[in-house]
Protein backbone atom coordinates (compact mmCIF):
# COMPACT_ATOMS: atom_id res chain seq x y z
CA UNK A 1 0.00 0.00 0.00
CA UNK A 2 1.10 3.48 -0.44
CA UNK A 3 1.66 5.74 1.11
CA UNK A 4 2.80 3.62 4.22
CA UNK A 5 -0.34 2.35 6.12
CA UNK A 6 -0.86 5.14 9.22
CA UNK A 7 -1.11 2.52 11.74
CA UNK A 8 2.94 1.74 11.33
CA UNK A 9 3.91 5.27 11.78
CA UNK A 10 4.55 6.45 15.75
CA UNK A 11 1.60 7.63 17.68
CA UNK A 12 2.65 11.12 17.28
CA UNK A 13 1.92 10.54 13.78
CA UNK A 14 -1.15 8.73 13.44
CA UNK A 15 -2.75 11.47 16.05
CA UNK A 16 -1.28 14.61 13.88
CA UNK A 17 -3.47 12.39 10.60
CA UNK A 18 -6.40 12.07 12.65
CA UNK A 19 -6.67 15.94 13.82
CA UNK A 20 -5.20 16.91 9.80
CA UNK A 21 -8.16 14.82 8.41
CA UNK A 22 -10.93 16.63 9.52
CA UNK A 23 -9.11 20.45 9.63
CA UNK A 24 -8.38 19.44 5.62
CA UNK A 25 -11.66 18.67 5.43
CA UNK A 26 -13.66 21.88 6.59
CA UNK A 27 -11.00 24.18 4.75
CA UNK A 28 -11.79 21.86 1.91
CA UNK A 29 -15.56 22.54 1.89
CA UNK A 30 -15.14 26.36 3.49
CA UNK A 31 -17.22 27.46 0.39
CA UNK A 32 -19.93 25.16 0.80
CA UNK A 33 -20.14 25.33 4.85
CA UNK A 34 -20.33 29.30 4.40
CA UNK A 35 -23.69 28.81 1.94
CA UNK A 36 -25.45 26.32 4.00
CA UNK A 37 -24.59 28.72 6.98
CA UNK A 38 -26.28 31.38 4.95
CA UNK A 39 -28.94 29.48 3.78
CA UNK A 40 -30.46 29.33 7.76
CA UNK A 41 -29.41 32.67 8.19
CA UNK A 42 -32.11 35.58 9.02
CA UNK A 43 -32.57 38.21 6.45
CA UNK A 44 -31.57 40.83 9.95
CA UNK A 45 -28.44 39.28 10.84
CA UNK A 46 -27.33 40.12 6.91
CA UNK A 47 -28.81 43.25 7.72
CA UNK A 48 -26.33 44.01 10.53
CA UNK A 49 -23.22 42.55 9.57
CA UNK A 50 -23.22 39.02 11.11
CA UNK A 51 -21.72 37.27 7.97
CA UNK A 52 -19.50 34.40 9.85
CA UNK A 53 -20.81 34.45 13.32
CA UNK A 54 -23.40 31.96 14.27
CA UNK A 55 -26.33 33.06 13.22
CA UNK A 56 -28.78 34.35 15.55
CA UNK A 57 -31.47 31.87 15.19
CA UNK A 58 -31.63 29.20 12.29
CA UNK A 59 -33.97 30.31 9.88
CA UNK A 60 -35.55 27.78 8.16
CA UNK A 61 -38.03 29.79 6.65
CA UNK A 62 -35.76 31.07 4.22
CA UNK A 63 -36.12 27.93 2.28
CA UNK A 64 -40.31 28.61 2.48
CA UNK A 65 -40.17 32.17 1.30
CA UNK A 66 -37.93 30.75 -1.62
CA UNK A 67 -40.91 28.02 -2.33
CA UNK A 68 -43.51 30.88 -1.61
CA UNK A 69 -42.16 33.78 -3.53
CA UNK A 70 -40.49 32.34 -6.57
CA UNK A 71 -41.10 29.44 -9.30
CA UNK A 72 -38.26 27.24 -7.67
CA UNK A 73 -40.69 24.42 -7.94
CA UNK A 74 -41.71 24.75 -11.12
CA UNK A 75 -38.14 25.08 -12.20
CA UNK A 76 -37.24 21.69 -10.06
CA UNK A 77 -40.12 20.09 -11.29
CA UNK A 78 -39.33 20.60 -14.83
CA UNK A 79 -35.39 19.69 -13.67
CA UNK A 80 -37.10 16.20 -13.15
CA UNK A 81 -38.70 16.07 -16.29
CA UNK A 82 -36.04 16.48 -18.23
CA UNK A 83 -33.64 14.23 -16.35
CA UNK A 84 -35.63 10.98 -15.78
CA UNK A 85 -37.00 10.29 -19.26
CA UNK A 86 -33.23 11.33 -20.61
CA UNK A 87 -32.36 8.37 -17.72
CA UNK A 88 -34.31 5.93 -19.50
CA UNK A 89 -33.73 7.01 -22.74
CA UNK A 90 -30.10 7.11 -22.79
CA UNK A 91 -29.29 3.75 -21.04
CA UNK A 92 -32.18 1.87 -22.87
CA UNK A 93 -30.53 3.12 -26.76
CA UNK A 94 -26.93 2.42 -25.53
CA UNK A 95 -27.67 -1.00 -24.15
CA UNK A 96 -28.78 -1.36 -27.73
CA UNK A 97 -25.83 0.24 -29.34
CA UNK A 98 -23.41 -1.26 -26.98
CA UNK A 99 -24.38 -5.13 -27.43
CA UNK A 100 -24.26 -4.24 -30.93
CA UNK A 101 -20.64 -3.39 -31.07
CA UNK A 102 -19.58 -5.77 -28.23
CA UNK A 103 -20.79 -8.66 -29.84
CA UNK A 104 -20.50 -8.46 -32.89
CA UNK A 105 -17.77 -8.60 -35.59
CA UNK A 106 -18.48 -6.53 -39.07
CA UNK A 107 -16.44 -3.59 -40.62
CA UNK A 108 -17.57 -0.41 -39.44
CA UNK A 109 -17.34 -1.47 -35.95
CA UNK A 110 -14.96 0.03 -34.71
CA UNK A 111 -15.49 3.03 -37.03
CA UNK A 112 -19.24 3.27 -35.13
CA UNK A 113 -17.56 2.95 -31.75
CA UNK A 114 -15.28 5.57 -32.11
CA UNK A 115 -17.67 7.74 -33.95
CA UNK A 116 -19.40 7.42 -30.83
CA UNK A 117 -16.64 8.36 -28.36
CA UNK A 118 -16.07 11.35 -30.45
CA UNK A 119 -18.89 13.01 -30.47
CA UNK A 120 -19.35 12.77 -27.02
CA UNK A 121 -15.92 15.17 -26.55
CA UNK A 122 -16.65 18.03 -29.24
CA UNK A 123 -17.37 21.45 -27.60
CA UNK A 124 -21.15 21.65 -27.41
CA UNK A 125 -20.96 24.94 -29.13
CA UNK A 126 -20.16 23.32 -32.43
CA UNK A 127 -23.90 22.20 -32.02
CA UNK A 128 -25.91 24.87 -30.57
CA UNK A 129 -26.53 26.44 -34.10
CA UNK A 130 -28.05 23.28 -35.87
CA UNK A 131 -29.72 21.94 -32.27
CA UNK A 132 -31.81 24.62 -32.06
CA UNK A 133 -32.55 25.33 -35.14
CA UNK A 134 -33.52 21.85 -35.73
CA UNK A 135 -35.41 21.97 -32.48
CA UNK A 136 -37.34 25.15 -33.36
CA UNK A 137 -38.24 23.62 -37.08
CA UNK A 138 -40.06 20.21 -35.03
CA UNK A 139 -41.96 22.44 -32.89
CA UNK A 140 -40.09 21.73 -29.95
CA UNK A 141 -38.14 24.75 -29.26
CA UNK A 142 -38.93 25.52 -25.04
CA UNK A 143 -40.81 22.31 -24.72
CA UNK A 144 -39.28 19.86 -22.20
CA UNK A 145 -39.52 17.36 -24.51
CA UNK A 146 -37.26 19.09 -27.13
CA UNK A 147 -34.68 19.39 -24.27
CA UNK A 148 -34.79 15.51 -23.01
CA UNK A 149 -34.54 14.27 -27.15
CA UNK A 150 -31.56 16.28 -27.34
CA UNK A 151 -29.89 15.01 -24.06
CA UNK A 152 -31.05 11.39 -24.56
CA UNK A 153 -28.81 11.81 -28.16
CA UNK A 154 -25.38 13.34 -26.75
CA UNK A 155 -25.62 11.06 -23.41
CA UNK A 156 -26.31 7.58 -26.00
CA UNK A 157 -22.27 8.72 -27.09
CA UNK A 158 -21.00 8.14 -23.67
CA UNK A 159 -23.08 5.72 -22.54
CA UNK A 160 -22.45 3.87 -25.79
CA UNK A 161 -18.85 3.88 -24.85
CA UNK A 162 -19.60 2.53 -21.17
CA UNK A 163 -21.52 -0.59 -22.01
CA UNK A 164 -19.76 -1.35 -25.21
CA UNK A 165 -16.53 -1.71 -23.05
CA UNK A 166 -18.56 -3.69 -20.67
CA UNK A 167 -20.44 -6.01 -22.17
CA UNK A 168 -16.90 -6.55 -23.79
CA UNK A 169 -15.95 -7.87 -20.83
CA UNK A 170 -18.23 -10.64 -20.16
CA UNK A 171 -17.61 -14.12 -20.56
CA UNK A 172 -18.28 -14.46 -24.42
CA UNK A 173 -18.70 -18.30 -24.23
CA UNK A 174 -22.11 -17.63 -22.69
CA UNK A 175 -23.79 -15.94 -26.03
CA UNK A 176 -21.52 -18.93 -27.81
CA UNK A 177 -23.68 -21.41 -25.96
CA UNK A 178 -27.07 -19.54 -26.22
CA UNK A 179 -25.85 -19.26 -30.12
CA UNK A 180 -25.31 -23.00 -30.72
CA UNK A 181 -28.71 -23.87 -28.60
CA UNK A 182 -30.60 -22.12 -31.26
CA UNK A 183 -31.18 -19.27 -29.12
CA UNK A 184 -32.03 -15.89 -31.27
CA UNK A 185 -30.25 -12.58 -31.26
CA UNK A 186 -32.78 -10.92 -29.42
CA UNK A 187 -33.29 -13.57 -26.56
CA UNK A 188 -29.80 -13.86 -26.32
CA UNK A 189 -29.50 -9.79 -25.61
CA UNK A 190 -32.65 -10.11 -23.23
CA UNK A 191 -31.98 -13.16 -21.30
CA UNK A 192 -28.23 -13.73 -21.37
CA UNK A 193 -26.40 -10.24 -21.73
CA UNK A 194 -29.48 -8.26 -19.73
CA UNK A 195 -29.39 -9.69 -17.16
CA UNK A 196 -25.63 -9.51 -16.32
CA UNK A 197 -25.57 -5.77 -17.22
CA UNK A 198 -27.15 -4.50 -14.10
CA UNK A 199 -24.42 -3.30 -12.49
CA UNK A 200 -23.52 -0.90 -15.77
CA UNK A 201 -27.19 0.18 -15.56
CA UNK A 202 -27.09 1.35 -12.41
CA UNK A 203 -24.06 3.21 -12.81
CA UNK A 204 -24.97 5.00 -15.52
CA UNK A 205 -28.20 5.98 -14.68
CA UNK A 206 -27.48 7.62 -11.71
CA UNK A 207 -24.23 9.27 -13.30
CA UNK A 208 -26.08 10.28 -16.09
CA UNK A 209 -28.75 11.50 -13.38
CA UNK A 210 -26.23 13.64 -11.90
CA UNK A 211 -24.62 15.23 -15.42
CA UNK A 212 -28.37 15.91 -17.07
CA UNK A 213 -29.48 17.59 -13.73
CA UNK A 214 -26.23 19.74 -13.90
CA UNK A 215 -26.88 21.06 -17.30
CA UNK A 216 -27.04 24.44 -17.84
CA UNK A 217 -26.07 25.19 -21.17
CA UNK A 218 -28.30 23.41 -23.32
CA UNK A 219 -31.23 24.46 -20.75
CA UNK A 220 -30.35 27.87 -21.71
CA UNK A 221 -30.13 27.39 -25.34
CA UNK A 222 -33.47 25.25 -25.69
CA UNK A 223 -35.94 26.65 -23.31
CA UNK A 224 -36.89 29.85 -21.76
CA UNK A 225 -39.44 31.08 -18.69
CA UNK A 226 -40.25 28.95 -15.61
CA UNK A 227 -42.43 26.63 -17.51
CA UNK A 228 -39.91 24.65 -19.08
CA UNK A 229 -36.22 25.83 -17.81
CA UNK A 230 -34.69 23.56 -14.76
CA UNK A 231 -33.04 24.42 -11.68
CA UNK A 232 -29.53 25.30 -13.50
CA UNK A 233 -30.91 27.65 -15.97
CA UNK A 234 -34.05 29.16 -13.03
CA UNK A 235 -31.08 29.60 -10.43
CA UNK A 236 -29.37 32.13 -13.24
CA UNK A 237 -32.93 34.26 -13.67
CA UNK A 238 -33.26 34.15 -9.88
CA UNK A 239 -30.20 35.04 -9.23
CA UNK A 240 -30.81 38.29 -10.85
CA UNK A 241 -33.60 38.72 -9.27
CA UNK A 242 -32.21 38.33 -5.67
CA UNK A 243 -29.85 40.73 -6.05
CA UNK A 244 -27.70 40.52 -2.78
CA UNK A 245 -30.29 38.61 -0.52
CA UNK A 246 -27.87 36.04 -0.70
CA UNK A 247 -29.83 34.30 2.39
CA UNK A 248 -31.80 33.59 -0.49
CA UNK A 249 -29.70 32.40 -2.95
CA UNK A 250 -27.98 30.43 -0.53
CA UNK A 251 -31.07 28.07 -0.10
CA UNK A 252 -31.76 28.02 -3.38
CA UNK A 253 -28.75 26.59 -3.98
CA UNK A 254 -28.75 24.16 -2.04
CA UNK A 255 -32.13 23.09 -3.29
CA UNK A 256 -30.86 22.81 -6.46
CA UNK A 257 -27.99 20.22 -5.42
CA UNK A 258 -29.81 18.40 -3.50
CA UNK A 259 -31.11 15.75 -5.67
CA UNK A 260 -28.08 14.58 -7.24
CA UNK A 261 -26.37 14.89 -3.66
CA UNK A 262 -28.82 12.25 -2.25
CA UNK A 263 -28.21 10.23 -5.78
CA UNK A 264 -24.59 10.05 -4.70
CA UNK A 265 -24.60 9.23 -1.20
CA UNK A 266 -27.37 6.37 -1.88
CA UNK A 267 -25.54 5.00 -5.07
CA UNK A 268 -21.65 5.95 -4.56
CA UNK A 269 -20.52 2.47 -5.27
CA UNK A 270 -21.99 2.92 -9.16
CA UNK A 271 -21.51 6.44 -9.83
CA UNK A 272 -17.81 5.67 -8.81
CA UNK A 273 -17.78 2.62 -11.72
CA UNK A 274 -19.25 4.72 -13.66
CA UNK A 275 -17.02 8.31 -13.68
CA UNK A 276 -14.14 6.07 -13.84
CA UNK A 277 -15.29 4.43 -16.90
CA UNK A 278 -14.65 1.16 -15.91
CA UNK A 279 -10.94 1.32 -17.51
CA UNK A 280 -9.38 1.68 -13.79
CA UNK A 281 -9.99 -1.22 -11.92
CA UNK B 1 -12.85 -12.00 -29.02
CA UNK B 2 -14.09 -13.79 -32.40
CA UNK B 3 -16.74 -15.59 -33.70
CA UNK B 4 -16.26 -18.92 -32.51
CA UNK B 5 -16.34 -21.76 -35.54
CA UNK B 6 -19.80 -22.98 -35.39
CA UNK B 7 -21.24 -19.75 -36.75
CA UNK B 8 -19.53 -20.41 -40.18
CA UNK B 9 -20.59 -24.20 -40.00
CA UNK B 10 -24.10 -22.76 -39.06
CA UNK B 11 -27.18 -22.73 -41.76
CA UNK B 12 -27.03 -19.77 -43.94
CA UNK B 13 -29.68 -17.89 -42.72
CA UNK B 14 -28.47 -17.87 -39.29
CA UNK B 15 -25.50 -15.85 -40.57
CA UNK B 16 -27.10 -13.41 -42.89
CA UNK B 17 -29.13 -12.73 -39.46
CA UNK B 18 -26.19 -11.99 -37.93
CA UNK B 19 -24.63 -9.55 -40.45
CA UNK B 20 -28.35 -8.25 -39.77
CA UNK B 21 -28.80 -7.99 -36.46
CA UNK B 22 -25.99 -5.40 -34.87
CA UNK B 23 -27.65 -2.88 -37.75
CA UNK B 24 -30.98 -3.32 -36.25
CA UNK B 25 -29.52 -3.11 -32.43
CA UNK B 26 -27.56 0.21 -33.45
CA UNK B 27 -30.34 1.88 -35.67
CA UNK B 28 -32.18 3.86 -33.31
CA UNK B 29 -29.37 5.09 -31.17
CA UNK B 30 -27.24 5.35 -34.06
CA UNK B 31 -30.14 7.51 -35.99
CA UNK B 32 -30.60 9.86 -33.36
CA UNK B 33 -26.92 10.40 -32.63
CA UNK B 34 -26.54 10.73 -36.08
CA UNK B 35 -29.12 13.77 -35.97
CA UNK B 36 -28.32 15.64 -33.00
CA UNK B 37 -24.37 14.99 -32.64
CA UNK B 38 -22.75 14.38 -36.00
CA UNK B 39 -24.63 15.84 -38.76
CA UNK B 40 -24.57 19.30 -36.73
CA UNK B 41 -20.70 19.37 -36.59
CA UNK B 42 -20.89 19.58 -40.56
CA UNK B 43 -23.51 21.96 -40.11
CA UNK B 44 -22.08 24.26 -38.28
CA UNK B 45 -19.11 24.51 -40.50
CA UNK B 46 -21.27 25.31 -43.20
CA UNK B 47 -23.15 27.86 -41.51
CA UNK B 48 -19.89 29.57 -40.58
CA UNK B 49 -19.65 31.03 -44.08
CA UNK B 50 -22.92 32.66 -43.93
CA UNK B 51 -24.07 36.16 -42.30
CA UNK B 52 -27.72 34.30 -40.53
CA UNK B 53 -29.41 36.03 -38.01
CA UNK B 54 -31.55 32.73 -37.47
CA UNK B 55 -35.07 33.48 -39.33
CA UNK B 56 -34.45 35.23 -42.17
CA UNK B 57 -32.42 33.31 -45.57
CA UNK B 58 -29.02 32.78 -44.98
CA UNK B 59 -26.46 34.70 -47.18
CA UNK B 60 -23.38 33.59 -48.46
CA UNK B 61 -20.07 35.65 -47.20
CA UNK B 62 -17.97 33.12 -47.81
CA UNK B 63 -15.06 33.30 -45.29
CA UNK B 64 -15.66 36.55 -44.21
CA UNK B 65 -16.55 35.66 -40.73
CA UNK B 66 -12.55 34.27 -40.52
CA UNK B 67 -11.24 37.11 -41.56
CA UNK B 68 -13.72 39.50 -39.77
CA UNK B 69 -12.21 37.08 -36.39
CA UNK B 70 -8.60 38.30 -37.28
CA UNK B 71 -9.34 41.33 -36.28
CA UNK B 72 -11.25 41.19 -33.64
CA UNK B 73 -9.79 42.08 -29.91
CA UNK B 74 -12.41 40.25 -27.94
CA UNK B 75 -11.66 37.31 -29.64
CA UNK B 76 -8.22 37.45 -28.72
CA UNK B 77 -8.92 37.82 -25.68
CA UNK B 78 -10.98 34.81 -25.37
CA UNK B 79 -8.84 32.34 -26.96
CA UNK B 80 -5.99 33.57 -24.54
CA UNK B 81 -8.14 33.27 -21.64
CA UNK B 82 -9.05 29.74 -23.08
CA UNK B 83 -4.98 29.17 -23.48
CA UNK B 84 -4.86 29.87 -19.12
CA UNK B 85 -7.70 27.78 -18.61
CA UNK B 86 -6.01 24.72 -19.86
CA UNK B 87 -3.03 25.64 -18.25
CA UNK B 88 -4.09 26.23 -15.22
CA UNK B 89 -6.46 23.29 -15.10
CA UNK B 90 -4.11 20.62 -15.67
CA UNK B 91 -3.06 21.60 -12.04
CA UNK B 92 -6.09 19.71 -10.97
CA UNK B 93 -4.32 16.25 -11.81
CA UNK B 94 -1.47 16.75 -9.49
CA UNK B 95 -3.45 18.28 -6.73
CA UNK B 96 -6.00 15.49 -7.06
CA UNK B 97 -3.18 12.79 -6.58
CA UNK B 98 -1.87 14.52 -3.51
CA UNK B 99 -5.71 14.55 -2.04
CA UNK B 100 -5.82 11.19 -2.99
CA UNK B 101 -2.38 10.07 -1.74
CA UNK B 102 -3.29 11.91 1.68
CA UNK B 103 -6.61 9.84 2.36
CA UNK B 104 -5.55 6.50 0.89
CA UNK B 105 -5.48 5.27 4.59
CA UNK B 106 -7.64 2.70 6.38
CA UNK B 107 -8.66 4.53 9.48
CA UNK B 108 -11.86 4.65 10.92
CA UNK B 109 -14.59 6.94 8.81
CA UNK B 110 -12.00 7.53 5.85
CA UNK B 111 -15.11 6.82 3.18
CA UNK B 112 -17.19 8.76 4.84
CA UNK B 113 -14.26 11.66 4.24
CA UNK B 114 -13.73 10.16 0.53
CA UNK B 115 -17.13 10.90 -0.07
CA UNK B 116 -17.05 14.13 1.06
CA UNK B 117 -13.86 15.23 -0.37
CA UNK B 118 -15.82 14.36 -3.40
CA UNK B 119 -18.83 16.60 -2.90
CA UNK B 120 -18.19 19.58 -5.22
CA UNK B 121 -17.73 17.30 -8.21
CA UNK B 122 -21.86 16.32 -7.39
CA UNK B 123 -23.18 19.78 -7.38
CA UNK B 124 -24.04 21.55 -10.40
CA UNK B 125 -21.72 24.56 -11.78
CA UNK B 126 -23.71 26.90 -11.56
CA UNK B 127 -24.11 25.80 -8.00
CA UNK B 128 -20.21 26.37 -7.55
CA UNK B 129 -20.30 29.46 -9.73
CA UNK B 130 -22.80 31.27 -7.02
CA UNK B 131 -20.95 29.48 -3.89
CA UNK B 132 -17.65 31.19 -5.15
CA UNK B 133 -19.19 34.36 -5.81
CA UNK B 134 -20.50 34.87 -2.67
CA UNK B 135 -17.15 33.74 -1.62
CA UNK B 136 -15.22 36.76 -3.81
CA UNK B 137 -18.09 39.11 -2.85
CA UNK B 138 -16.96 42.59 -2.28
CA UNK B 139 -17.46 43.84 1.53
CA UNK B 140 -18.92 40.15 3.03
CA UNK B 141 -17.49 37.46 0.95
CA UNK B 142 -15.22 34.69 3.29
CA UNK B 143 -12.02 35.75 0.35
CA UNK B 144 -12.48 39.17 0.47
CA UNK B 145 -12.51 39.56 4.54
CA UNK B 146 -9.35 37.32 4.67
CA UNK B 147 -7.33 39.12 2.02
CA UNK B 148 -8.71 41.93 3.56
CA UNK B 149 -7.64 40.98 7.64
CA UNK B 150 -4.41 39.71 6.28
CA UNK B 151 -3.07 42.49 4.20
CA UNK B 152 -5.04 45.23 4.51
CA UNK B 153 -6.03 45.70 0.68
CA UNK B 154 -9.60 45.37 -0.58
CA UNK B 155 -10.10 43.05 -3.29
CA UNK B 156 -12.77 42.91 -5.44
CA UNK B 157 -11.58 39.47 -7.33
CA UNK B 158 -14.56 39.35 -9.86
CA UNK B 159 -14.58 42.89 -10.67
CA UNK B 160 -10.71 43.22 -11.59
CA UNK B 161 -9.97 42.60 -15.12
CA UNK B 162 -7.06 41.06 -14.17
CA UNK B 163 -7.58 38.94 -11.63
CA UNK B 164 -11.34 38.17 -12.64
CA UNK B 165 -10.15 34.68 -14.78
CA UNK B 166 -7.79 33.09 -12.16
CA UNK B 167 -10.74 33.81 -9.82
CA UNK B 168 -13.51 31.57 -12.24
CA UNK B 169 -10.76 28.93 -12.60
CA UNK B 170 -10.23 28.70 -9.09
CA UNK B 171 -13.96 27.66 -8.44
CA UNK B 172 -13.49 25.41 -11.65
CA UNK B 173 -10.58 23.79 -9.89
CA UNK B 174 -12.64 22.60 -7.24
CA UNK B 175 -14.55 20.24 -8.63
CA UNK B 176 -12.16 19.37 -10.97
CA UNK B 177 -9.79 18.38 -8.11
CA UNK B 178 -11.96 16.29 -6.52
CA UNK B 179 -12.98 14.38 -10.00
CA UNK B 180 -9.00 13.79 -10.24
CA UNK B 181 -9.29 12.53 -7.00
CA UNK B 182 -11.57 9.91 -7.56
CA UNK B 183 -9.73 8.61 -10.65
CA UNK B 184 -6.55 8.82 -8.51
CA UNK B 185 -8.07 6.73 -5.28
CA UNK B 186 -9.91 3.84 -7.86
CA UNK B 187 -6.42 3.96 -9.31
CA UNK B 188 -4.51 3.70 -5.82
CA UNK B 189 -6.94 0.52 -4.99
CA UNK B 190 -5.40 -1.24 -7.72
CA UNK B 191 -1.68 -0.61 -7.37
CA UNK B 192 0.19 -3.97 -6.76
CA UNK B 193 0.80 -4.18 -3.34
CA UNK B 194 3.86 -6.78 -3.64
CA UNK B 195 5.81 -3.90 -5.89
CA UNK B 196 5.71 -1.32 -3.39
CA UNK B 197 6.77 -4.05 -0.77
CA UNK B 198 9.73 -5.19 -3.18
CA UNK B 199 10.60 -1.87 -3.44
CA UNK B 200 10.95 -0.61 -0.52
CA UNK B 201 12.84 -3.74 0.61
CA UNK B 202 14.64 -2.14 -2.35
CA UNK B 203 15.25 1.01 -0.18
CA UNK B 204 12.66 3.18 -2.01
CA UNK B 205 10.61 5.33 -0.21
CA UNK B 206 8.79 8.86 -0.71
CA UNK B 207 8.95 10.38 -3.95
CA UNK B 208 10.96 7.75 -5.44
CA UNK B 209 8.67 5.13 -4.66
CA UNK B 210 5.75 7.56 -6.01
CA UNK B 211 7.61 8.45 -9.05
CA UNK B 212 9.40 5.25 -10.44
CA UNK B 213 6.94 2.66 -8.69
CA UNK B 214 3.20 3.97 -7.91
CA UNK B 215 3.17 6.42 -10.88
CA UNK B 216 3.80 3.81 -13.75
CA UNK B 217 0.60 1.84 -12.26
CA UNK B 218 -1.26 4.72 -12.24
CA UNK B 219 -0.89 5.43 -15.72
CA UNK B 220 -4.86 4.55 -16.73
CA UNK B 221 -6.18 7.20 -13.87
CA UNK B 222 -3.62 9.52 -15.60
CA UNK B 223 -5.23 9.00 -18.61
CA UNK B 224 -8.31 9.57 -17.98
CA UNK B 225 -7.80 12.95 -15.49
CA UNK B 226 -6.25 14.63 -18.01
CA UNK B 227 -8.90 13.20 -20.85
CA UNK B 228 -11.32 14.76 -18.61
CA UNK B 229 -9.37 17.40 -17.70
CA UNK B 230 -8.68 19.24 -20.91
CA UNK B 231 -12.60 18.52 -22.25
CA UNK B 232 -13.55 20.62 -19.13
CA UNK B 233 -11.26 23.46 -19.55
CA UNK B 234 -12.20 24.12 -22.65
CA UNK B 235 -16.19 23.65 -22.21
CA UNK B 236 -15.94 26.30 -19.38
CA UNK B 237 -18.78 28.55 -20.07
CA UNK B 238 -21.42 27.67 -16.75
CA UNK B 239 -19.01 29.53 -14.22
CA UNK B 240 -18.26 32.24 -16.84
CA UNK B 241 -22.04 33.22 -17.30
CA UNK B 242 -22.99 32.47 -14.05
CA UNK B 243 -20.22 34.39 -12.06
CA UNK B 244 -19.58 37.13 -14.91
CA UNK B 245 -21.43 37.13 -17.93
CA UNK B 246 -17.86 37.80 -19.64
CA UNK B 247 -17.64 40.91 -17.93
CA UNK B 248 -15.88 43.04 -16.20
CA UNK B 249 -15.50 44.79 -20.19
CA UNK B 250 -15.19 41.00 -21.69
CA UNK B 251 -11.98 40.25 -19.80
CA UNK B 252 -13.21 37.11 -18.37
CA UNK B 253 -15.06 35.80 -21.95
CA UNK B 254 -13.97 32.06 -22.95
CA UNK B 255 -14.45 30.81 -26.55
CA UNK B 256 -17.47 29.06 -25.27
CA UNK B 257 -19.17 31.99 -23.80
CA UNK B 258 -18.18 34.76 -26.50
CA UNK B 259 -19.89 32.01 -29.16
CA UNK B 260 -22.58 31.85 -27.28
CA UNK B 261 -22.67 35.41 -26.98
CA UNK B 262 -22.29 36.17 -30.67
CA UNK B 263 -25.00 33.79 -31.42
CA UNK B 264 -28.01 34.49 -29.37
CA UNK B 265 -27.59 37.69 -27.25
CA UNK B 266 -28.98 40.98 -26.85
CA UNK B 267 -26.84 42.52 -29.48
CA UNK B 268 -28.74 40.51 -32.00
CA UNK B 269 -28.42 36.89 -33.26
CA UNK B 270 -25.16 36.16 -35.69
CA UNK B 271 -25.22 33.04 -36.19
CA UNK B 272 -22.51 32.86 -38.70
CA UNK B 273 -20.46 34.67 -36.82
CA UNK B 274 -21.19 32.49 -34.05
CA UNK B 275 -20.52 29.11 -35.21
CA UNK B 276 -17.06 30.47 -36.88
CA UNK B 277 -16.29 30.92 -33.38
CA UNK B 278 -17.25 27.59 -32.90
CA UNK B 279 -15.31 26.03 -35.47
CA UNK B 280 -11.85 27.47 -34.07
CA UNK B 281 -12.85 26.06 -30.87
CA UNK B 282 -13.56 22.65 -32.17
CA UNK B 283 -10.18 22.93 -34.30
CA UNK B 284 -8.13 23.18 -30.92
CA UNK B 285 -10.21 20.17 -29.29
CA UNK B 286 -9.86 18.06 -32.20
CA UNK B 287 -5.93 18.20 -31.72
CA UNK B 288 -6.97 16.52 -28.32
CA UNK B 289 -10.22 14.31 -29.78
CA UNK B 290 -7.98 12.95 -31.93
CA UNK B 291 -4.33 12.73 -29.45
CA UNK B 292 -7.57 10.36 -27.25
CA UNK B 293 -8.98 7.90 -30.59
CA UNK B 294 -5.51 7.34 -31.29
CA UNK B 295 -4.72 6.34 -28.24
CA UNK B 296 -7.68 4.20 -27.37
CA UNK B 297 -7.39 2.76 -31.15
CA UNK B 298 -3.68 1.56 -30.17
CA UNK B 299 -5.33 -0.32 -27.20
CA UNK B 300 -7.73 -2.18 -29.24
CA UNK B 301 -4.95 -3.30 -31.70
CA UNK B 302 -3.24 -4.70 -28.50
CA UNK B 303 -6.04 -6.33 -26.88
CA UNK B 304 -6.80 -8.84 -30.22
Amino acid sequence: MFPRPIQTLSPTAQWAYKIALPVMLILWLLPLIGVAMTSVRPSSDLAAGNYFGWPSALAFDNYITVFKNTALDKYLLNSFKVTIPTVIGAVGLSCLTGFALAVYKFKANLLLFFMFVAGNFVPFQILMVPVRDLTVHLGLYNTISGLALFHIAFQTGFCTLFMRNFIKALPFDLIEVARVEGVSEWQIFRHVVMPLMRPAIAALSVLIFTFIWNDYFWAMVLTTGADTQPITAGLNSLNGQWIAAWHLVSAGSILAALPPVIMFFAMQRHFIAGLTLGAVK
Amino acid sequence: MTLSPNSITAPRKRRSRQALAPWLFLAPGLAMFLVYVIVPVFQSMWVSFFDWDGLSPKTWVGIANYIELIDDEAFYTSLKNNVIWLALYMLAVPAGLMIALFLNQTVRGIRIYKSLFFFPFVISQVVVGLIFSWFYAPDFGLLYKLIEWLTGSQVAILADEHLVTYGIIAAGLWPQIAYCMILYLTGLNAVAPDQIEAARLDGAKGWKMLWYVVLPQLRPATFIALVVTVIGALRSFDLVSIMTSGGPYGSSRVLSYYMYEQALSEYGYRMGYGAAIAVVLFAIMMIFISGFIWKMWRDEQGAR
